[in-house]
């Protein structure tokens, strides 16, 4: 039983990770607050699945390869849709939020509502661990998860460009005067956003249905996860999916499954009205420079 | 013996790890000027910060007509009569000028000390325009304050900060970016405003037109006061000329 | 050296409008239609509409009332972008106010009268009180907040179970009479249109206008922001909370469905098109999107399509909005010139 929960809450936690991780990203490294992220992690499920089901290309490749076009989209959608409103907040917020409210309805509008859409595991079959029977798919996930995390810090911490990323997050001015081109940097933390959504897609999907309404929920939860880690904090990323991932299956267990999705937006709300910074975010009530 | 207005004692405030204000303690009387002048990036405008209310010092306190308003709100800090300019100086862009200086105007503050006649606050703000210096009749105080150039911009500030009706003024590099035909036509003004007996505290880089104006002078680098005086005094001493100069930085006194 | 004339289109501002912007100075019979003449034939529409019960139908009298509704949320969200706080969740303004109205008249079993007043003031406390918090952070923390509220809200009720759960309040009493329902909806609308345009550009007004350009400045005068932006909100919350209040006796149930995203879409949809800023931009692009979205209709989802496709091209292709565009227009004359081009080869 305690296994068991360990075991789950665990699996919970690095789906949540993967979930957010690329909307945590983009926040972290050109401001942008993605609202269009859920609707990438949707969109890139069914290319996968498109690619597999009417190219008949194998799951291996055609997963590859969604990643791959992932990532050219995302870095598509800065260049003609956020370039324009760049630095304006709220316009940024607007599109990314219509974009994404158009992506899904579109799919609900196409049909793509059937027990039929789901996606192949990577590998079938399960495993007993400490007496608790595991799909290796679930185990893969948090692979995945760990890898991902890995990679993201060395990346913004140890390689020129994740460093001049970071930089460009921190102080665009200074940045620009030292020549880290803002739009460059910008299109490609989209493009990487959208390219880890869909990784986390192809990874996680395979567990259930493709449901429509996955658009709306994986941007809540990476919302979630991001706000209680605090935004931009990789370690933040880390111990938010961790809180969150056990909080939900207790709540599930214990209250019922509805009770679920009230943890993570009551996480949102509970953390933004009394520590906004999250647990590991930056962010100074009007510290910054006057 | 007339009592200190403000009194600031061993200030610390460190961002990350700058010590950007580094144990700075210092005392006004009423109707003193004083200039606070360093090197770039020496901690000056965090010094007003601290004092304003900004930024929240992590050691140290600030004393004001003897209320501790360390870590005080900043607009109640403004209320008890401790006004600022800022550095980089944003109007509120979509107003036009004089509407600008409505909102200063009708503050609580001002309320209080003009009485509150509300119908005359237009033209009380135009006044106070014309007083730091823009014509009344042109078209600029009607103007949208986004449209303003560098100099009128930097004069708009001072008037936001006069309209309250301060006991302390403090300034931060007024001076820059105005040409000098506008700084000549504002120190007369900043003289007039001590002969009223307010308080000023200056921060700045155009030292010959500060030094018509102060009584006393604070040299800061690196967040500490290296140096403290009447103006000729202080510029003829070691250490300030090396900070200015870029010569070695000698630690300790 | 030769010179060819061609033509090019002038646009002249119109002399009433050179004259003076907002103070107008009549000079003719003319500029007195120029000026009134919108104004008039809006609020002659809005007087004429409710009547037309047997011409119309009553079918697109409700949607009259929902573009009202949708007007509201949009002058609310309008006031609150004035004071630099972006919703992006006016379903939690409307929800609230819904609920409270619906509690009141299905547990107490108080007539409209009472119910859709107290929910009004009730309500619009309580979202300040909620959002007070996250008033003090600048950027996007108080879009995220209203975003998550309703949803949170409304996941909450299904899993609590209380106020109704999932079945929500039905049988509620009905506010009787379509026409007069229509004259007090449209009555709410006039005052708040006009009360906000009047209270904005007061010297009240312009310390929430200030907030939002530069919060420093307003601090640097001594103003608590938060506590303004609180007033902000509460003020902002009053149209919102009165449309769900209004809402929930008009379709005689109160559910989850008050806290729907469509209440947050639809009067952003409307603020973006019509231009933020002016109100009437708002009220502007609901009375566009409504009557398009009700014709829609039958398309299903492909509707929510067109709307947030709409959405995004307003956002980036004519920031300003119609409104202002329009109004740009309508105080130019267009005609064309002859113009001597003259070359040098
Ligand atoms: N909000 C902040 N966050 C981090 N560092 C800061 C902040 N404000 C100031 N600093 C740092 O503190 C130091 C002092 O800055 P300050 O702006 O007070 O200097 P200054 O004397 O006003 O310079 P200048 O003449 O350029 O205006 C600098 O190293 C600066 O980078
Ligand atoms: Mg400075």
């Amino acid at each position: 039983m305690v296994t068991n929960f360990l075991i789950y809450g665990l699996v919970n936690s690095a789906i949540l990770m993967l979930s957010a991780i690329g909307f945590s990203l983009t926040f972290g490294l050109s401001g942008v607050a993605n609202f269009a992220h859920g609707a990438m992690y949707l969109t890139a499920g069914f290319i996968a699945w498109m690619l597999i089901n009417y190219l008949g290309l194998s799951p291996l490749v055609a997963m590859l390869l969604t990643v791959v076009l992932m990532g050219i989209l995302g870095a598509l959608i800065y260049r003609i849709i956020l370039m324009p409103v760049r630095g304006i907040v709220l316009s940024e917020v607007i599109s990314t939020f219509a974009l994404g409210v158009a992506l899904i309805e579109f799919f609900r509008w196409k049909g793509f509502t059937s027990f039929d859409f789901s996606l192949p595991p990577f590998v079938k079959g399960s495993i007993e661990i400490f007496g608790v029977t595991i799909d290796y798919q679930r185990l893969i996930i948090i692979g995945i998860a760990l890898i991902i995390a890995l990679f993201l810090w060395y990346f913004t911490h140890y390689t020129n460009t994740g460093l001049a990323l970071r930089g460009m997050a921190q102080d665009e001015y200074t940045a620009l005067s030292i020549g880290i081109e803002s739009d460059w940097a910008a299109m490609l933390s989209l493009g990487l956003g959208a390219a880890l959504a869909s990784v986390a897609a192809v990874a996680i999907l395979p567990l259930g249905i493709i449901s429509i309404n996955l658009g709306y929920e994986i941007f809540l939860i990476a919302l979630a996860v991001s706000v209680l880690g605090g935004l931009e904090s990789t370690l933040g990323l880390f111990v938010g999916s961790l809180i969150l991932g056990y909080a939900m299956v207790i709540a599930s267990t214990y209250l019922g499954p509805q009770w679920g999705q009230v943890v993570y937006l009551g996480a949102i709300v509970i953390v933004l009205a009394i520590k906004p910074s999250g647990l590991f975010g930056k962010y100074k009530e009007l510290e910054e420079r006057v | 013996m007339i009592e200190p207005i403000i009194k600031i004692s061993n200030l610390c405030k460190s961002f990350g790890g700058t010590k950007a204000t580094n144990d700075v303690s210092f005392e006004l009387k009423p109707g003193e000027a004083l200039g606070i002048i360093g090197p770039n990036g020496s901690g000056k405008s965090t010094l007003i910060n601290l004092i304003s209310g900004f930024v929240k010092p992590d050691k140290g306190q600030i004393l004001f007509k003897g209320i501790n308003i360390t870590g005080m709100a900043p607009h109640k800090i403004v209320n008890l009569g401790i006004a600022r300019s800022f550095q980089m100086s944003r109007p509120f862009y979509n107003m036009s000028v004089f509407k600008n200086l409505i909102i200063p105007i009708s503050s609580p503050r001002a309320r209080k000390l003009r009485g509150g006649k509300y119908g005359d606050l237009d033209e009380a703000a135009i006044h106070l325009l014309e007083e730091v210096g823009f014509e009344r009749d042109s078209q600029v105080p009607y103007k949208e304050a986004g449209a303003l150039p560098h100099g009128y911009l930097k004069r708009l500030e001072l008037a936001r900060c006069l309209a309250l009706e301060p006991d302390i003024v403090i300034l931060d590099e007024l001076f820059s970016g105005m040409s000098m035909s506008e700084i000549a036509s504002v120190v007369p003004l900043l003289e007039r405003i001590k002969k009223e007996g307010k308080t000023l505290i200056m921060v700045e880089h155009r030292l010959t037109e500060l030094f018509k104006i102060i009584d006393k002078i604070i040299v800061l680098n690196f967040g500490m006061k290296i140096a403290e005086g009447l103006p000729r005094d202080v510029m003829t001493q070691d250490e300030v000329t090396s900070a200015y100069l870029g010569s070695e930085v000698k630690t300790g006194a | 050296m030769r010179t060819n004339l061609s033509h090019r289109k002038e646009r002249i501002d119109r002399g009433i409008k050179v004259r003076s912007d907002d103070i107008f100075v009549l000079a003719s019979m003319r500029d007195l239609l120029y000026v009134i003449l919108p104004k008039a034939i809006v609020i002659l529409a809005m007087l004429i509409l409710p009547l037309l019960k047997d011409v119309v139908g009553m079918y697109w009298l409700n949607v009259l009332v929902t573009t009202l509704v949708v007007i509201l949320l949009a002058l609310s969200w309008d006031l609150l972008a004035s004071a630099g706080l972006v919703s992006l969740g006016q379903a939690f303004f409307f929800g609230v106010g819904s609920y409270i109205a619906g509690y009141l008249s299905f547990k107490f079993g108080w007539s409209p009268l009472f119910t859709i007043p107290t929910a009004t003031l009730v309500g619009s406390i309580i979202c300040a009180l909620f959002l007070y918090p996250v008033l003090r952070l600048r950027g996007i923390y108080f879009g995220l907040i209203t975003f998550a509220l309703p949803l949170l809200l409304a996941r909450l009720i299904e899993a609590t179970k209380v106020l109704g759960g999932t079945e929500g309040m039905s049988a509620l009493p009905p506010i009787p009479g379509m026409t007069g329902k229509l004259y007090l909806l449209m009555f709410v609308v006039l005052l708040t249109l006009f009360g906000f345009r009047r209270l904005i550009s007061s010297n009240y007004g312009l310390v929430f206008q200030g907030i939002r350009d530069n919060d420093r400045a307003v601090i640097a005068a001594g103003y608590n922001i938060q506590w303004y932006k609180t007033q902000a909100v509460f003020i902002a919350a009053l149209p919102a909370t009165f449309a769900g209040a209004f809402v929930a006796h008009h379709f005689q149930f109160v559910g989850v469905p008050a806290f729907a995203m469509d209440y947050s879409i639809l009067p952003l949809t409307a603020v973006v098109v019509g231009g933020a800023g002016t109100f009437i931009g708002g009220a502007l692009g609901a009375v566009i999107l409504m009557p398009l979205s009700e014709i829609l209709r039958e398309f299903g989802s492909l509707r929510v399509v067109i709307y947030s496709l709409l959405l995004l091209l307003f956002s980036i292709g004519l920031p300003e909005g119609l409104f202002k565009y329009v109004k740009r227009k309508y105080s130019q004359i267009e005609r064309l010139t002859t113009m001597e081009e003259v070359k040098h080869d």
